[in-house]
C-alpha cells in the first residue's frame, strides 16, 4: 500500500511537470500553468455564481446515473436470464454501444427540448448500454453448478438470489457500473455543452466562446479530478471483487 | 430405519434430454433398476458419457426422470431435492466469493443451525479434510483438489443420510486419492450413511465399495453388479490383497468393451 501511494504521488508529479513543460514550450495563451489553474479553481469555487452551475451538473449526473443503472441492470439481467432474447439483443446492444451517441442528440433535443431532461436522458443513453451488456453477460455466464448447489443446500428463491446469484454475478456487474459511471458523466456534460443554459458543460461552452483559457482549464481540471478520484475508488473495488474469481 | 433395508430404489429409471433447437434428443440413461441398501457403500463405474452424472442428478432430485420412479426412504423423488441427501458434484462448486470456512458453514447457516453447533461441525470437517491452515483462504488461492475437499466438507457438515459423490477425487494425485479414500471410508463408518460414489478409477471403486455397479455405454444401464465382500473396517491396504486384483480385472473386462463403444470405435445402432 505504501509503494502504491508513492507510485501515485510520483505519477501526479510527473503529470504536473509535463503540464508545466508544455505550458512553457507553447507559450502563453494556449495553456495555463498548473499553479495558475489551481488558483483559478479556487477562485471559481469562491464565486457564488459558480455553485448553482455545479449543483445543476451534479443533479443532472446523478439522475442520469440512476436511470442508467436502474434500466441497465433490469434490461441486462432479463436478457441474460432469457437465452433467446439475449442472443437477439446482444448485436443490437453492441451496435448501440459503438455508434457515437452525439448522432442521437438532435432526436433527444427534439423530444425533450433544451434543459434538464435532455441532458439527463443524454447522460443515461451513454451509461445504460455498457451496464446492460455487462449485466447480461454476468447472468448468462453464471455457472449452473452454483444454482444446483443452492438447490441441494435447500435455499429458497429469495435466498438463492441474495446469497448465490448476487455474489456470483457481482464482479462483472460492477465492472459494467464502473464503465457506465464514466460514460454517463461524459454524456451528461456533452448534453450540457450543446443543449443547456446551465451547468458545468454550459460554463465550459461559454468560456470557449469567450476564449477564456483559464476558465476552460480550471473546469476541466475539476472534472478530471472528480472523475479520476471516483474511478480509482471503483477500480480498487472492482479489482478486489475480481481477485477472488 | 434399520441397516439392511432398502434406502433408495430405482425402477425403470430413464432420462432423455429433450432435443433443443432442432437437435436430436439424447437418451442418456436407463431403463435402470437398482436398490441401495441402507448403510452400504455403492460405487458406479462406467465409460465417459454413459450417464453417471445424469444418474446423480435424478437421484438428487435435480432433474426429473423421463420414465420410471425413484424412492428415497420410501418417498418418491420427483424433480425436488428431498431432505437428507448430500451431493458433491463433478465440477468445482465451491463459492469463490466465500472463504473456506464460510463455504463449509454455508449450508448450515442457511438452514439456521445454531452458531455453536456450526462452529463445532465446521471445525471437525476442517481438520478431517486437512484444511485447518486455510480457514480464511478463498477458493482461488487453493488447488483443485483442495477446492473439492471444501465441497466435500460443505456436504458432510449437513450430516446427510445419503451421500452422492461424483468423481470427488478426480483432481487429486493417486496417493492423496488413496488417503482420501481412507477418510471417506472412516466417515462412512462413523456416520452410518449410505454412500453412492461415481468414479472412473476402477481401483478406487474396488477398494472402497461393498458393491460396484458397472454401467454400459450410453444409454447407461447396469451390466453387472460386483460384490466385493470386503469387511466393514477395511482401508486402503486391501489393494495388496489378491481379491483386489481379481475385482479390478473383472471391472475392466466389462469396461474395456464399453469404453471402446463410448469412443465410437464399435458403436451399435441406437
Ligand atoms: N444438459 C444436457 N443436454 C443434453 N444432453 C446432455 C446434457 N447433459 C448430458 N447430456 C448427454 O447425456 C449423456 C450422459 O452425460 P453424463 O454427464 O451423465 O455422462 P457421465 O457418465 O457423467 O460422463 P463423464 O464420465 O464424462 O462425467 C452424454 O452423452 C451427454 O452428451
Ligand atoms: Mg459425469
Amino acid at each position: 500500500m505504501v509503494t502504491r501511494s508513492r507510485d501515485i504521488a510520483v505519477l501526479i508529479v510527473v503529470i504536473l511537470l509535463i503540464w508545466q513543460g508544455l505550458y512553457q514550450f507553447t507559450g502563453t495563451g494556449l495553456l495555463t500553468a498548473p499553479l495558475d489553474t489551481f488558483a483559478r479553481v479556487l477562485r471559481l469555487l469562491g464565486t457564488p455564481n459558480f455553485w448553482p452551475h455545479l449543483h445543476e451538473s451534479a443533479s443532472a449526473f446523478l439522475r442520469a446515473l440512476a436511470i442508467a443503472v436502474g434500466a441497465g441492470l433490469t434490461v441486462g439481467m432479463a436478457l441474460g436470464a432469457h437465452r433467446l432474447s439475449g442472443e437477439v439483443a446482444e448485436p443490437i446492444l453492441v451496435a448501440l454501444y459503438s455508434i457515437p451517441k452525439v448522432t442521437l442528440y438532435p432526436v433527444v433535443l427534439l423530444f425533450f427540448g433544451i434543459g434538464m431532461p435532455a441532458k439527463v436522458v443524454f447522460g443515461a443513453i451513454h451509461g445504460v448500454v455498457p451496464i446492460a451488456i455487462f449485466a447480461m453477460n454476468a447472468v448468462r455466464n453464471l455457472n449452473p453448478i452454483y444454482l444446483k448447489t443452492a438447490q441441494i443446500l435447500k435455499l429458497g428463491p429469495w435466498a438463492t438470489a441474495r446469497k448465490v446469484l448476487l455474489p456470483a454475478t457481482l464482479p462483472e456487474i460492477f465492472t459494467g457500473l464502473r464503465v457506465g459511471f464514466s460514460l454517463t458523466l461524459v454524456g451528461t456534460l456533452l448534453g450540457e455543452m450543446f443543449g443547456s443554459q446551465r451547468g458545468l458543460g454550459h460554463l465550459l461552452m461559454a468560456a470557449i466562446g469567450l476564449y477564456r483559457m483559464d476558465t476552460i482549464m480550471a473546469i476541466t481540471l475539476l472534472l478530471v479530478i472528480f472523475a479520476i478520484t471516483i474511478n480509482s475508488i471503483l477500480l480498487v473495488v472492482d479489482y478486489r471483487l475480481h481477485r477472488r474469481v | 430405519m434399520a441397516k439392511g433395508e432398502a434406502h433408495v430404489t430405482l425402477q425403470g429409471v430413464t432420462r432423455v434430454y429433450p432435443g433443443v433447437a432442432g437437435q436430436q434428443p439424447v437418451h442418456a440413461l436407463g431403463p435402470l433398476d437398482l436398490e441401495l441398501v441402507k448403510g452400504e457403500f455403492f460405487s458406479v463405474v462406467g465409460p465417459s458419457g454413459c450417464g453417471k452424472s445424469t444418474l446423480l442428478d435424478v437421484l438428487a432430485g435435480l432433474a426429473s426422470v423421463t420414465d420410471g420412479a425413484i424412492r428415497f426412504e420410501g418417498v418418491p423423488i420427483h424433480g425436488r431435492v428431498p431432505d437428507g441427501i448430500g451431493v458433491v458434484f463433478q465440477e468445482d462448486a465451491s463459492f469463490p466469493w466465500l472463504t473456506v470456512e464460510d463455504n463449509i458453514a454455508f449450508g448450515l447457516r442457511q438452514n439456521s443451525v445454531e452458531a455453536g453447533e456450526v462452529r463445532r461441525r465446521v471445525d471437525h470437517a476442517l481438520s478431517l479434510m486437512g484444511l485447518k491452515d486455510f480457514i480464511r483462504a478463498y477458493p482461488a488461492q487453493l488447488s483443485g483438489g483442495m477446492r473439492q475437499r471444501v465441497c466435500i466438507a460443505r456436504t458432510l457438515v449437513l450430516e446427510p443420510r445419503l451421500i452422492l459423490l461424483d468423481e470427488p477425487f478426480g483432481s487429486l494425485d493417486q496417493q492423496t486419492r488413496l488417503l482420501m479414500g481412507d477418510e471417506l471410508l472412516r466417515l462412512w463408518r462413523e456416520t452410518e450413511s449410505t454412500v453412492l460414489l461415481i468414479t472412473h478409477a476402477l481401483d478406487e471403486a474396488a477398494m472402497l465399495a461393498d458393491r460396484i455397479g458397472v454401467m454400459s455405454a450410453r444409454p447407461g444401464r447396469f451390466l453387472e453388479i460386483v460384490e466385493t465382500g470386503w469387511p466393514q473396517d477395511r482401508d486402503s491396504r486391501i489393494v495388496a490383497r489378491p481379491e483386489f486384483g481379481r475385482i479390478t480385472g473383472r471391472l475392466w473386462s466389462h469396461l474395456r468393451v464399453e469404453s471402446l463403444k463410448a469412443l465410437g470405435q464399435d458403436r451399435p445402432p441406437l
